[in-house]
Protein backbone atom coordinates (compact mmCIF):
# COMPACT_ATOMS: atom_id res chain seq x y z
CA UNK A 1 0.00 0.00 0.00
CA UNK A 2 2.97 2.54 0.80
CA UNK A 3 4.63 1.51 -2.15
CA UNK A 4 1.17 2.12 -4.47
CA UNK A 5 1.27 5.67 -2.26
CA UNK A 6 4.86 6.59 -3.01
CA UNK A 7 4.58 5.85 -7.09
CA UNK A 8 0.86 7.97 -6.93
CA UNK A 9 2.83 10.96 -5.71
CA UNK A 10 5.96 9.91 -7.74
CA UNK A 11 3.95 10.11 -10.63
CA UNK A 12 2.95 13.49 -10.24
CA UNK A 13 4.61 16.44 -11.99
CA UNK A 14 6.62 19.02 -10.09
CA UNK A 15 3.91 21.91 -10.98
CA UNK A 16 1.18 19.70 -9.62
CA UNK A 17 2.33 20.41 -6.18
CA UNK A 18 1.03 23.78 -6.90
CA UNK A 19 -2.52 23.30 -7.82
CA UNK A 20 -4.45 24.10 -4.36
CA UNK A 21 -5.73 20.50 -3.32
CA UNK A 22 -8.91 19.73 -3.16
CA UNK A 23 -8.93 19.45 0.52
CA UNK A 24 -12.20 18.00 0.46
CA UNK A 25 -12.09 14.55 0.17
CA UNK A 26 -15.93 14.27 -0.49
CA UNK A 27 -15.26 16.28 -3.69
CA UNK A 28 -13.11 14.39 -5.41
CA UNK A 29 -15.51 11.41 -4.33
CA UNK A 30 -18.41 13.18 -5.85
CA UNK A 31 -16.41 13.69 -9.39
CA UNK A 32 -15.56 9.92 -9.22
CA UNK A 33 -18.87 8.61 -8.15
CA UNK A 34 -21.34 8.36 -11.29
CA UNK A 35 -18.18 7.09 -13.42
CA UNK A 36 -17.21 4.28 -10.78
CA UNK A 37 -20.77 3.36 -9.95
CA UNK A 38 -21.32 3.10 -13.64
CA UNK A 39 -18.24 0.71 -13.51
CA UNK A 40 -19.42 -1.32 -10.82
CA UNK A 41 -23.19 -2.19 -12.09
CA UNK A 42 -22.58 -3.02 -15.59
CA UNK A 43 -19.25 -4.28 -15.87
CA UNK A 44 -17.67 -5.19 -12.62
CA UNK A 45 -21.45 -6.62 -10.89
CA UNK A 46 -22.46 -8.69 -14.38
CA UNK A 47 -19.30 -10.13 -14.89
CA UNK A 48 -18.75 -11.60 -11.69
CA UNK A 49 -22.57 -12.57 -11.89
CA UNK A 50 -21.95 -14.31 -14.85
CA UNK A 51 -18.98 -16.49 -13.81
CA UNK A 52 -21.59 -17.52 -10.44
CA UNK A 53 -24.19 -18.29 -13.27
CA UNK A 54 -21.67 -20.06 -15.67
CA UNK A 55 -21.17 -22.97 -12.87
CA UNK A 56 -24.73 -23.85 -13.44
CA UNK A 57 -27.42 -25.42 -15.61
CA UNK A 58 -30.00 -22.71 -15.92
CA UNK A 59 -32.31 -21.48 -18.22
CA UNK A 60 -32.63 -18.20 -17.09
CA UNK A 61 -35.91 -18.32 -15.21
CA UNK A 62 -36.17 -18.56 -11.23
CA UNK A 63 -32.70 -19.05 -9.09
CA UNK A 64 -29.48 -20.82 -10.81
CA UNK A 65 -30.11 -24.42 -8.48
CA UNK A 66 -28.91 -26.69 -10.88
CA UNK A 67 -24.80 -27.01 -10.18
CA UNK A 68 -22.81 -28.32 -12.65
CA UNK A 69 -19.36 -27.27 -11.10
CA UNK A 70 -16.74 -26.89 -14.32
CA UNK A 71 -19.31 -28.86 -16.59
CA UNK A 72 -20.18 -26.12 -18.65
CA UNK A 73 -16.62 -25.48 -19.41
CA UNK A 74 -15.83 -29.02 -20.19
CA UNK A 75 -19.13 -28.99 -22.62
CA UNK A 76 -17.52 -25.73 -24.32
CA UNK A 77 -13.92 -27.07 -24.45
CA UNK A 78 -15.59 -30.11 -25.89
CA UNK A 79 -17.58 -28.80 -28.59
CA UNK A 80 -16.80 -29.17 -31.81
CA UNK A 81 -19.19 -25.87 -32.88
CA UNK A 82 -17.62 -24.05 -30.15
CA UNK A 83 -13.98 -24.38 -31.28
CA UNK A 84 -14.78 -24.25 -34.92
CA UNK A 85 -15.89 -21.02 -33.83
CA UNK A 86 -12.52 -20.03 -31.99
CA UNK A 87 -10.94 -21.56 -35.59
CA UNK A 88 -13.01 -18.80 -37.05
CA UNK A 89 -12.28 -16.30 -35.22
CA UNK A 90 -8.61 -16.59 -35.91
CA UNK A 91 -8.79 -17.60 -39.27
CA UNK A 92 -10.30 -13.64 -39.94
CA UNK A 93 -7.62 -12.40 -37.09
CA UNK A 94 -4.66 -14.00 -39.38
CA UNK A 95 -6.18 -12.93 -42.74
CA UNK A 96 -6.50 -9.39 -41.47
CA UNK A 97 -2.80 -9.59 -40.25
CA UNK A 98 -1.91 -10.88 -43.49
CA UNK A 99 -3.90 -8.99 -46.11
CA UNK A 100 -6.22 -6.03 -44.72
CA UNK A 101 -3.36 -4.30 -42.82
CA UNK A 102 -0.97 -4.86 -45.56
CA UNK A 103 -3.36 -3.16 -47.64
CA UNK A 104 -4.20 -0.34 -45.51
CA UNK A 105 -0.17 0.39 -44.66
CA UNK A 106 0.53 0.02 -48.52
CA UNK A 107 -2.55 2.74 -49.09
CA UNK A 108 -1.31 5.03 -46.56
CA UNK A 109 2.16 4.96 -47.03
CA UNK A 110 0.94 5.92 -50.96
CA UNK A 111 -1.43 8.47 -50.03
CA UNK A 112 1.67 9.75 -47.89
CA UNK A 113 2.21 13.55 -46.30
CA UNK A 114 1.57 15.42 -49.24
CA UNK A 115 -0.14 13.67 -51.89
CA UNK A 116 -3.11 16.11 -53.57
CA UNK A 117 -6.55 14.75 -52.75
CA UNK A 118 -5.37 13.36 -49.83
CA UNK A 119 -7.91 14.45 -47.49
CA UNK A 120 -10.87 13.51 -50.11
CA UNK A 121 -9.33 9.70 -50.57
CA UNK A 122 -9.16 9.67 -46.73
CA UNK A 123 -12.89 10.75 -46.37
CA UNK A 124 -14.37 8.45 -48.68
CA UNK A 125 -12.15 5.53 -47.41
CA UNK A 126 -13.39 5.91 -44.04
CA UNK A 127 -16.56 6.53 -44.69
CA UNK A 128 -17.70 2.85 -44.63
CA UNK A 129 -16.64 2.60 -40.63
CA UNK A 130 -19.61 4.88 -39.67
CA UNK A 131 -22.22 2.85 -41.65
CA UNK A 132 -23.85 0.46 -39.32
CA UNK A 133 -23.11 -3.18 -39.43
CA UNK A 134 -26.52 -3.89 -39.99
CA UNK A 135 -26.41 -1.55 -42.80
CA UNK A 136 -23.31 -3.05 -44.42
CA UNK A 137 -24.79 -6.61 -43.91
CA UNK A 138 -28.10 -5.99 -46.01
CA UNK A 139 -25.61 -3.98 -48.58
CA UNK A 140 -23.29 -7.04 -49.22
CA UNK A 141 -26.31 -9.29 -49.09
CA UNK A 142 -27.48 -8.07 -52.45
CA UNK A 143 -23.86 -8.10 -53.74
CA UNK A 144 -23.16 -11.44 -52.57
CA UNK A 145 -26.70 -12.78 -54.15
CA UNK A 146 -26.11 -16.34 -55.62
CA UNK A 147 -27.80 -15.12 -58.97
CA UNK A 148 -26.10 -13.65 -61.27
CA UNK A 149 -29.07 -11.77 -62.61
CA UNK A 150 -29.78 -10.26 -59.33
CA UNK A 151 -26.25 -10.07 -57.03
CA UNK A 152 -23.58 -7.98 -58.66
CA UNK A 153 -20.27 -9.93 -57.28
CA UNK A 154 -21.55 -12.71 -59.74
CA UNK A 155 -22.56 -10.50 -62.66
CA UNK A 156 -19.22 -9.53 -63.08
CA UNK A 157 -17.36 -12.54 -62.66
CA UNK A 158 -19.86 -14.56 -65.06
CA UNK A 159 -18.64 -12.23 -67.88
CA UNK A 160 -15.74 -14.31 -67.63
CA UNK A 161 -15.95 -17.08 -69.67
CA UNK A 162 -16.07 -20.40 -67.93
CA UNK A 163 -16.53 -18.82 -64.69
CA UNK A 164 -19.68 -19.86 -62.56
CA UNK A 165 -22.03 -18.06 -60.36
CA UNK A 166 -20.83 -19.02 -56.34
CA UNK A 167 -23.63 -18.77 -53.66
CA UNK A 168 -20.91 -16.77 -51.49
CA UNK A 169 -22.12 -16.94 -47.90
CA UNK A 170 -24.06 -20.46 -48.95
CA UNK A 171 -21.01 -22.50 -49.41
CA UNK A 172 -18.79 -23.72 -46.52
CA UNK A 173 -15.84 -22.93 -47.93
CA UNK A 174 -16.42 -19.76 -49.45
CA UNK A 175 -19.02 -18.02 -46.86
CA UNK A 176 -15.82 -17.09 -44.27
CA UNK A 177 -13.90 -15.40 -46.82
CA UNK A 178 -16.41 -13.44 -48.32
CA UNK A 179 -17.30 -12.04 -45.04
CA UNK A 180 -13.84 -11.40 -44.09
CA UNK A 181 -14.46 -9.48 -47.90
CA UNK A 182 -16.91 -7.45 -45.97
CA UNK A 183 -14.67 -6.56 -43.03
CA UNK A 184 -11.90 -5.21 -45.33
CA UNK A 185 -14.40 -3.14 -46.78
CA UNK A 186 -15.50 -1.88 -43.62
CA UNK A 187 -12.39 -1.50 -41.57
CA UNK A 188 -9.47 -0.80 -44.08
CA UNK A 189 -9.87 3.01 -43.98
CA UNK A 190 -9.90 3.04 -40.27
CA UNK A 191 -6.57 1.18 -39.66
CA UNK A 192 -5.32 3.55 -42.93
CA UNK A 193 -6.05 6.36 -41.10
CA UNK A 194 -4.17 5.27 -37.80
CA UNK A 195 -1.07 4.73 -40.10
CA UNK A 196 -1.88 7.92 -41.64
CA UNK A 197 -1.68 9.80 -38.76
CA UNK A 198 0.98 7.59 -37.30
CA UNK A 199 2.95 8.64 -40.57
CA UNK A 200 2.18 12.01 -39.92
CA UNK A 201 4.23 12.02 -36.46
CA UNK A 202 7.56 10.82 -38.13
CA UNK A 203 9.55 14.34 -38.41
CA UNK A 204 10.22 14.42 -41.81
CA UNK A 205 13.89 15.56 -40.58
CA UNK A 206 14.25 11.74 -39.98
CA UNK A 207 13.64 10.70 -43.22
CA UNK A 208 15.72 13.62 -44.83
CA UNK A 209 18.73 12.64 -42.75
CA UNK A 210 18.78 8.84 -44.39
CA UNK A 211 18.24 10.23 -47.73
CA UNK A 212 21.32 12.28 -47.79
CA UNK A 213 23.46 9.22 -46.47
CA UNK A 214 22.33 7.90 -49.46
CA UNK A 215 19.06 5.59 -48.99
CA UNK A 216 16.84 4.76 -51.62
CA UNK A 217 13.20 4.51 -51.72
CA UNK A 218 12.85 0.96 -50.60
CA UNK A 219 15.44 1.09 -47.94
CA UNK A 220 14.06 4.32 -46.71
CA UNK A 221 10.62 2.42 -46.52
CA UNK A 222 11.53 -0.54 -44.91
CA UNK A 223 14.62 0.50 -42.88
CA UNK A 224 13.52 4.20 -41.73
CA UNK A 225 9.11 4.74 -41.75
CA UNK A 226 8.48 1.06 -40.95
CA UNK A 227 10.31 0.77 -37.82
CA UNK A 228 9.53 4.37 -36.90
CA UNK A 229 5.53 3.38 -37.64
CA UNK A 230 6.48 -0.24 -35.31
CA UNK A 231 4.23 1.36 -32.86
CA UNK A 232 1.45 2.38 -35.20
CA UNK A 233 1.39 -1.46 -36.49
CA UNK A 234 1.15 -2.95 -33.17
CA UNK A 235 -1.44 -0.86 -32.03
CA UNK A 236 -3.36 -1.62 -35.23
CA UNK A 237 -2.94 -5.22 -34.98
CA UNK A 238 -4.19 -5.15 -31.29
CA UNK A 239 -7.30 -3.08 -32.35
CA UNK A 240 -8.04 -5.63 -35.54
CA UNK A 241 -7.51 -8.87 -32.88
CA UNK A 242 -10.36 -7.18 -29.96
CA UNK A 243 -12.23 -6.12 -33.56
CA UNK A 244 -12.61 -9.96 -34.27
CA UNK A 245 -14.11 -10.86 -31.36
CA UNK A 246 -16.70 -7.71 -31.46
CA UNK A 247 -17.70 -8.44 -34.72
CA UNK A 248 -21.39 -9.98 -34.63
CA UNK A 249 -24.25 -8.01 -36.69
CA UNK A 250 -22.57 -8.55 -39.64
CA UNK A 251 -22.19 -11.91 -39.13
CA UNK A 252 -25.81 -13.22 -37.77
CA UNK A 253 -27.71 -10.66 -40.17
CA UNK A 254 -25.79 -12.27 -43.45
CA UNK A 255 -25.41 -15.80 -41.90
CA UNK A 256 -26.43 -16.55 -38.63
CA UNK A 257 -23.20 -18.48 -38.53
CA UNK A 258 -24.16 -20.57 -41.12
CA UNK A 259 -24.56 -22.75 -43.34
CA UNK A 260 -23.76 -25.46 -41.01
CA UNK A 261 -21.45 -23.12 -38.66
CA UNK A 262 -18.92 -22.51 -41.33
CA UNK A 263 -19.11 -18.66 -40.57
CA UNK A 264 -19.88 -19.48 -36.46
CA UNK A 265 -17.96 -17.54 -34.45
CA UNK A 266 -17.75 -16.61 -30.63
CA UNK A 267 -19.96 -14.11 -30.81
CA UNK A 268 -22.20 -15.76 -32.87
CA UNK A 269 -21.97 -18.61 -30.90
CA UNK A 270 -22.33 -17.23 -27.68
CA UNK A 271 -25.71 -15.05 -28.89
CA UNK A 272 -27.19 -18.31 -29.88
CA UNK A 273 -26.73 -20.43 -26.44
CA UNK A 274 -27.47 -17.27 -24.73
CA UNK A 275 -30.53 -15.61 -26.24
CA UNK A 276 -32.34 -18.11 -28.50
CA UNK A 277 -31.67 -21.31 -26.49
CA UNK A 278 -31.51 -19.38 -23.47
CA UNK A 279 -29.60 -21.29 -22.08
CA UNK A 280 -28.10 -19.08 -19.76
CA UNK A 281 -25.75 -20.99 -17.24
CA UNK A 282 -23.81 -22.49 -20.23
CA UNK A 283 -23.64 -18.79 -21.92
CA UNK A 284 -22.55 -17.51 -18.92
CA UNK A 285 -19.82 -19.96 -19.81
CA UNK A 286 -19.41 -18.83 -23.14
CA UNK A 287 -19.05 -14.99 -22.03
CA UNK A 288 -16.70 -16.08 -19.64
CA UNK A 289 -14.43 -17.47 -21.59
CA UNK A 290 -14.28 -14.62 -24.10
CA UNK A 291 -13.69 -12.22 -21.75
CA UNK A 292 -10.83 -14.38 -20.44
CA UNK A 293 -9.32 -14.44 -24.06
CA UNK A 294 -9.94 -10.90 -23.98
CA UNK A 295 -8.62 -10.40 -20.98
CA UNK A 296 -5.36 -12.57 -21.42
CA UNK A 297 -4.38 -11.11 -24.85
CA UNK A 298 -4.82 -7.77 -23.52
CA UNK A 299 -2.22 -8.13 -20.75
CA UNK A 300 -0.22 -10.20 -23.13
CA UNK A 301 0.10 -7.43 -25.62
CA UNK A 302 0.67 -4.68 -22.77
CA UNK A 303 3.24 -7.06 -20.94
CA UNK A 304 5.05 -8.47 -23.69
CA UNK A 305 4.93 -6.80 -26.67
CA UNK A 306 4.56 -3.20 -25.59
CA UNK A 307 4.37 -0.53 -22.56
CA UNK A 308 0.60 0.61 -22.72
CA UNK A 309 0.63 2.93 -25.96
CA UNK A 310 -3.21 3.26 -25.93
CA UNK A 311 -2.99 4.71 -22.23
CA UNK A 312 -1.02 6.87 -23.26
CA UNK B 1 17.27 23.88 -47.57
CA UNK B 2 19.55 22.09 -49.78
CA UNK B 3 18.74 19.13 -48.25
CA UNK B 4 15.01 19.63 -49.04
CA UNK B 5 15.65 19.75 -52.26
CA UNK B 6 17.38 16.59 -52.64
CA UNK B 7 14.74 14.67 -50.66
CA UNK B 8 12.50 16.18 -53.16
CA UNK B 9 14.51 15.65 -55.98
CA UNK B 10 15.38 11.81 -55.23
CA UNK B 11 11.95 11.04 -53.65
CA UNK B 12 10.37 12.17 -57.13
CA UNK B 13 12.60 9.83 -59.34
CA UNK B 14 12.55 6.66 -56.95
CA UNK B 15 8.66 7.01 -56.20
CA UNK B 16 5.65 5.22 -57.72
CA UNK B 17 5.14 7.68 -60.72
CA UNK B 18 1.97 9.74 -58.62
CA UNK B 19 -0.19 9.12 -61.81
CA UNK B 20 -0.05 5.07 -60.88
CA UNK B 21 -0.88 6.36 -57.21
CA UNK B 22 -3.84 7.76 -58.80
CA UNK B 23 -4.87 4.79 -60.48
CA UNK B 24 -4.61 2.55 -57.60
CA UNK B 25 -6.16 4.89 -55.36
CA UNK B 26 -9.18 5.56 -57.94
CA UNK B 27 -9.66 1.27 -58.13
CA UNK B 28 -9.77 1.20 -54.38
CA UNK B 29 -12.23 4.46 -54.17
CA UNK B 30 -14.68 2.48 -56.99
CA UNK B 31 -14.23 -0.83 -55.39
CA UNK B 32 -15.43 1.22 -51.43
CA UNK B 33 -18.63 3.00 -53.52
CA UNK B 34 -19.85 0.53 -55.64
CA UNK B 35 -22.11 -1.01 -52.52
CA UNK B 36 -22.96 2.01 -51.60
CA UNK B 37 -23.89 2.93 -55.11
CA UNK B 38 -25.47 0.02 -56.00
CA UNK B 39 -27.65 0.47 -53.04
CA UNK B 40 -28.76 3.87 -54.11
CA UNK B 41 -29.48 2.81 -57.26
CA UNK B 42 -31.66 0.05 -55.81
CA UNK B 43 -33.31 2.32 -53.86
CA UNK B 44 -35.19 4.39 -56.98
CA UNK B 45 -36.37 1.62 -59.40
CA UNK B 46 -39.67 -0.03 -59.06
CA UNK B 47 -40.18 -3.81 -57.48
CA UNK B 48 -40.41 -4.71 -60.71
CA UNK B 49 -37.12 -2.76 -62.25
CA UNK B 50 -35.53 -4.07 -58.96
CA UNK B 51 -35.91 -7.62 -60.60
CA UNK B 52 -35.32 -7.57 -64.09
CA UNK B 53 -32.53 -4.82 -63.87
CA UNK B 54 -31.18 -4.86 -59.96
CA UNK B 55 -27.76 -3.12 -60.70
CA UNK B 56 -28.27 -0.45 -63.34
CA UNK B 57 -28.55 3.36 -63.30
CA UNK B 58 -31.92 3.71 -62.67
CA UNK B 59 -33.57 6.06 -65.46
CA UNK B 60 -35.53 7.71 -64.60
CA UNK B 61 -35.36 7.50 -60.68
CA UNK B 62 -38.68 6.62 -59.09
CA UNK B 63 -38.72 8.07 -55.52
CA UNK B 64 -42.21 6.21 -54.26
CA UNK B 65 -39.95 3.79 -52.25
CA UNK B 66 -38.83 6.97 -50.45
CA UNK B 67 -42.16 8.76 -50.17
CA UNK B 68 -43.68 4.89 -48.75
CA UNK B 69 -41.01 4.93 -45.93
CA UNK B 70 -41.35 8.09 -45.22
CA UNK B 71 -44.63 7.82 -44.79
CA UNK B 72 -44.54 4.61 -42.26
CA UNK B 73 -44.54 6.20 -38.67
CA UNK B 74 -42.49 3.43 -37.51
CA UNK B 75 -39.21 4.93 -39.76
CA UNK B 76 -39.87 8.09 -37.24
CA UNK B 77 -40.14 6.17 -34.42
CA UNK B 78 -37.16 4.21 -35.32
CA UNK B 79 -35.50 7.56 -35.92
CA UNK B 80 -36.49 9.34 -32.79
CA UNK B 81 -35.47 5.92 -30.97
CA UNK B 82 -32.19 6.28 -32.04
CA UNK B 83 -31.61 10.16 -31.44
CA UNK B 84 -32.97 10.32 -28.06
CA UNK B 85 -30.59 7.05 -27.10
CA UNK B 86 -27.47 8.72 -29.00
CA UNK B 87 -27.72 11.63 -27.68
CA UNK B 88 -28.42 10.83 -23.38
CA UNK B 89 -25.55 8.49 -24.08
CA UNK B 90 -23.38 11.24 -25.74
CA UNK B 91 -24.15 13.85 -23.01
CA UNK B 92 -23.75 11.45 -20.38
CA UNK B 93 -20.55 10.18 -21.65
CA UNK B 94 -18.91 13.29 -22.02
CA UNK B 95 -20.11 14.63 -18.60
CA UNK B 96 -19.15 12.13 -16.78
CA UNK B 97 -16.05 11.04 -18.03
CA UNK B 98 -14.82 14.74 -17.46
CA UNK B 99 -15.80 15.05 -14.46
CA UNK B 100 -13.40 11.68 -13.54
CA UNK B 101 -11.05 12.82 -16.13
CA UNK B 102 -10.60 15.90 -14.21
CA UNK B 103 -10.15 14.06 -11.09
CA UNK B 104 -7.56 12.06 -11.91
CA UNK B 105 -5.96 14.95 -14.36
CA UNK B 106 -5.86 17.45 -11.69
CA UNK B 107 -6.28 16.76 -7.98
CA UNK B 108 -4.21 14.62 -5.90
CA UNK B 109 -5.56 11.57 -3.60
CA UNK B 110 -4.49 8.43 -2.75
CA UNK B 111 -4.71 5.33 -4.66
CA UNK B 112 -5.23 7.72 -7.89
CA UNK B 113 -2.94 5.41 -10.34
CA UNK B 114 -5.58 2.34 -8.73
CA UNK B 115 -8.58 4.52 -9.69
CA UNK B 116 -7.10 5.50 -13.37
CA UNK B 117 -6.33 1.37 -14.25
CA UNK B 118 -9.94 0.08 -12.70
CA UNK B 119 -11.58 3.04 -15.14
CA UNK B 120 -9.58 2.12 -18.08
CA UNK B 121 -10.68 -1.66 -17.58
CA UNK B 122 -13.91 -1.30 -20.33
CA UNK B 123 -10.72 -1.03 -22.66
CA UNK B 124 -10.15 -4.93 -22.64
CA UNK B 125 -13.94 -5.41 -22.42
CA UNK B 126 -16.42 -4.41 -25.54
CA UNK B 127 -19.81 -4.42 -24.91
CA UNK B 128 -20.15 -7.40 -27.57
CA UNK B 129 -18.25 -10.11 -25.72
CA UNK B 130 -19.83 -8.95 -22.19
CA UNK B 131 -23.60 -8.82 -23.71
CA UNK B 132 -25.24 -11.49 -21.92
CA UNK B 133 -23.20 -10.61 -18.33
CA UNK B 134 -24.57 -6.92 -18.61
CA UNK B 135 -28.04 -8.49 -19.82
CA UNK B 136 -28.63 -10.25 -16.87
CA UNK B 137 -27.70 -7.11 -14.83
CA UNK B 138 -29.93 -4.96 -16.59
CA UNK B 139 -32.54 -7.53 -16.13
CA UNK B 140 -32.24 -7.80 -12.47
CA UNK B 141 -31.91 -4.02 -12.38
CA UNK B 142 -35.80 -3.89 -14.44
CA UNK B 143 -33.33 -2.07 -17.32
CA UNK B 144 -35.12 -4.36 -19.64
CA UNK B 145 -37.34 -3.00 -22.92
CA UNK B 146 -36.20 0.62 -21.52
CA UNK B 147 -34.23 3.30 -23.46
CA UNK B 148 -33.02 3.70 -20.45
CA UNK B 149 -31.17 0.71 -20.37
CA UNK B 150 -29.83 1.20 -23.74
CA UNK B 151 -28.45 4.69 -22.09
CA UNK B 152 -26.79 3.20 -19.57
CA UNK B 153 -25.28 0.53 -20.90
CA UNK B 154 -23.99 2.47 -23.86
CA UNK B 155 -22.55 5.26 -21.81
CA UNK B 156 -20.71 2.83 -19.09
CA UNK B 157 -19.00 1.23 -21.86
CA UNK B 158 -17.94 4.37 -23.36
CA UNK B 159 -16.29 5.41 -20.71
CA UNK B 160 -12.72 4.27 -20.18
CA UNK B 161 -12.15 5.45 -23.93
CA UNK B 162 -13.50 8.95 -22.92
CA UNK B 163 -11.49 8.71 -19.70
CA UNK B 164 -8.31 8.50 -21.38
CA UNK B 165 -8.61 11.01 -23.96
CA UNK B 166 -9.77 12.96 -21.41
CA UNK B 167 -7.13 12.66 -18.96
CA UNK B 168 -4.49 13.14 -21.42
CA UNK B 169 -5.93 16.33 -22.46
CA UNK B 170 -6.92 17.73 -19.30
CA UNK B 171 -3.20 17.42 -18.22
CA UNK B 172 -1.86 19.34 -20.81
CA UNK B 173 -3.65 22.49 -19.13
CA UNK B 174 -1.02 24.49 -17.72
CA UNK B 175 -1.67 24.65 -13.84
CA UNK B 176 -1.57 28.50 -13.46
CA UNK B 177 -4.59 28.45 -15.03
CA UNK B 178 -6.02 26.32 -12.39
CA UNK B 179 -4.24 27.81 -9.40
CA UNK B 180 -5.76 31.51 -10.54
CA UNK B 181 -9.18 30.83 -10.59
CA UNK B 182 -8.93 29.19 -7.34
CA UNK B 183 -7.53 32.78 -5.95
CA UNK B 184 -10.18 34.13 -7.55
CA UNK B 185 -12.48 32.31 -5.29
CA UNK B 186 -13.35 29.61 -7.57
CA UNK B 187 -14.68 26.23 -5.97
CA UNK B 188 -13.37 22.78 -7.83
CA UNK B 189 -16.57 22.39 -9.26
CA UNK B 190 -16.61 26.20 -10.25
CA UNK B 191 -13.11 25.84 -12.17
CA UNK B 192 -14.48 22.40 -13.51
CA UNK B 193 -17.59 23.90 -15.20
CA UNK B 194 -16.72 27.37 -16.26
CA UNK B 195 -13.36 26.99 -17.42
CA UNK B 196 -12.00 23.20 -18.02
CA UNK B 197 -14.99 22.55 -19.89
CA UNK B 198 -14.60 25.48 -22.33
CA UNK B 199 -10.98 25.38 -22.89
CA UNK B 200 -11.37 21.37 -23.60
CA UNK B 201 -13.64 21.94 -26.44
CA UNK B 202 -12.00 20.13 -28.84
CA UNK B 203 -11.70 17.41 -26.49
CA UNK B 204 -15.12 17.31 -25.48
CA UNK B 205 -15.64 16.87 -29.05
CA UNK B 206 -13.94 14.14 -29.88
CA UNK B 207 -15.52 11.79 -27.39
CA UNK B 208 -18.83 12.81 -28.20
CA UNK B 209 -17.67 12.22 -32.20
CA UNK B 210 -16.81 8.70 -31.04
CA UNK B 211 -19.51 7.71 -28.41
CA UNK B 212 -22.25 9.14 -30.78
CA UNK B 213 -21.21 7.18 -33.83
CA UNK B 214 -20.77 4.29 -31.61
CA UNK B 215 -24.40 4.79 -29.70
CA UNK B 216 -25.90 5.34 -33.20
CA UNK B 217 -24.46 2.23 -35.20
CA UNK B 218 -24.95 -0.58 -32.24
CA UNK B 219 -27.28 -3.41 -32.55
CA UNK B 220 -26.11 -5.51 -30.03
CA UNK B 221 -27.47 -3.67 -26.58
CA UNK B 222 -31.22 -2.70 -28.23
CA UNK B 223 -31.00 -5.80 -29.73
CA UNK B 224 -30.83 -8.01 -26.48
CA UNK B 225 -32.46 -5.39 -24.32
CA UNK B 226 -35.88 -3.66 -26.58
CA UNK B 227 -38.71 -5.98 -26.99
CA UNK B 228 -41.40 -3.98 -28.15
CA UNK B 229 -41.19 -2.52 -31.33
CA UNK B 230 -41.92 1.22 -30.21
CA UNK B 231 -38.63 1.48 -28.27
CA UNK B 232 -36.49 -0.23 -31.48
CA UNK B 233 -33.43 1.83 -32.74
CA UNK B 234 -32.77 2.35 -35.87
CA UNK B 235 -30.03 -0.25 -36.33
CA UNK B 236 -32.32 -3.14 -34.76
CA UNK B 237 -35.76 -1.50 -37.28
CA UNK B 238 -33.37 -1.91 -39.84
CA UNK B 239 -32.55 -5.27 -39.01
CA UNK B 240 -36.27 -6.38 -38.49
CA UNK B 241 -37.27 -4.46 -41.96
CA UNK B 242 -34.87 -6.51 -44.02
CA UNK B 243 -36.42 -9.56 -42.35
CA UNK B 244 -39.67 -8.86 -42.99
CA UNK B 245 -39.28 -7.00 -46.22
CA UNK B 246 -36.57 -8.99 -47.63
CA UNK B 247 -37.92 -10.01 -50.89
CA UNK B 248 -38.74 -6.50 -51.74
CA UNK B 249 -35.49 -5.46 -52.32
CA UNK B 250 -36.37 -1.80 -53.85
CA UNK B 251 -37.65 -0.88 -50.67
CA UNK B 252 -35.12 -2.23 -48.48
CA UNK B 253 -32.89 -0.70 -50.22
CA UNK B 254 -34.89 2.75 -49.93
CA UNK B 255 -35.00 2.09 -46.17
CA UNK B 256 -31.46 1.63 -45.48
CA UNK B 257 -30.28 3.89 -47.77
CA UNK B 258 -32.62 6.62 -45.56
CA UNK B 259 -31.18 4.93 -42.38
CA UNK B 260 -27.93 5.76 -43.43
CA UNK B 261 -28.44 9.48 -44.42
CA UNK B 262 -27.80 10.72 -40.79
CA UNK B 263 -25.03 8.72 -40.02
CA UNK B 264 -23.22 9.46 -42.94
CA UNK B 265 -24.28 13.64 -42.93
CA UNK B 266 -23.05 13.47 -38.66
CA UNK B 267 -19.88 12.03 -40.51
CA UNK B 268 -19.32 14.71 -42.69
CA UNK B 269 -19.68 17.27 -40.15
CA UNK B 270 -17.73 15.78 -37.09
CA UNK B 271 -14.87 14.13 -39.07
CA UNK B 272 -12.27 15.84 -38.05
CA UNK B 273 -13.45 15.21 -34.46
CA UNK B 274 -13.70 11.46 -35.14
CA UNK B 275 -10.36 10.95 -36.84
CA UNK B 276 -8.47 12.92 -34.16
CA UNK B 277 -10.17 10.77 -31.21
CA UNK B 278 -9.56 7.58 -33.45
CA UNK B 279 -5.99 8.29 -33.72
CA UNK B 280 -5.40 9.96 -30.22
CA UNK B 281 -4.39 6.40 -28.76
CA UNK B 282 -2.72 4.73 -31.63
CA UNK B 283 0.45 6.85 -32.72
CA UNK B 284 2.54 7.20 -29.82
CA UNK B 285 6.00 4.90 -29.89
Amino acid sequence: MKAKRDDDIARMEPGENRYIKLKDRLTITWFLLPAIVLFLIFLVYPIVQSIYYSLFDWKGFGSAVDFVGLGNYIRILTDKIFLKAIGNNLIIVVLSMAIQLPIALILALMVGRKLRGRGFFRTVFFMPYILSEVITAIMWMFLYNADPDRGFINAIITLIPGVVARAWLGELNLVLLAIFVVLTWKYFGFHMLIYMAGLQNIPTEVEEAALIDGANRRQLITHVTLPLLGGTIRTSAYLSVLGSLQVFALVWIMTKGGPVNASELMSTYMYRYSFIRFELGYGSAVATVMLLIALIFSLAYRRILVKPDYLG
Amino acid sequence: MSADNRYRKIGYRRKLPVIIKYIILSIVLIIIMIPIVILIFGSVKTRGEFLTSPYTIPIPPRWENFIEVLKMNSFWRLLLNSFLVTIATTIGTVLICSLAAFAIARTKFRGKSFVFNFLTLGLMFPVTIAILPVYLAARKLALVDNLWGVILIHTAFQLSFGIVILNNYFKSIPSELQDASYIDGCSAFGFYWHILLRISRPALATVAAITAVFSWNDLMVPLVLLNSEDLWTLPLGTMQFQGQYGTDWAMVSAFVTLSAIPAVVLYLFIQRQLISGLTAGSIKG
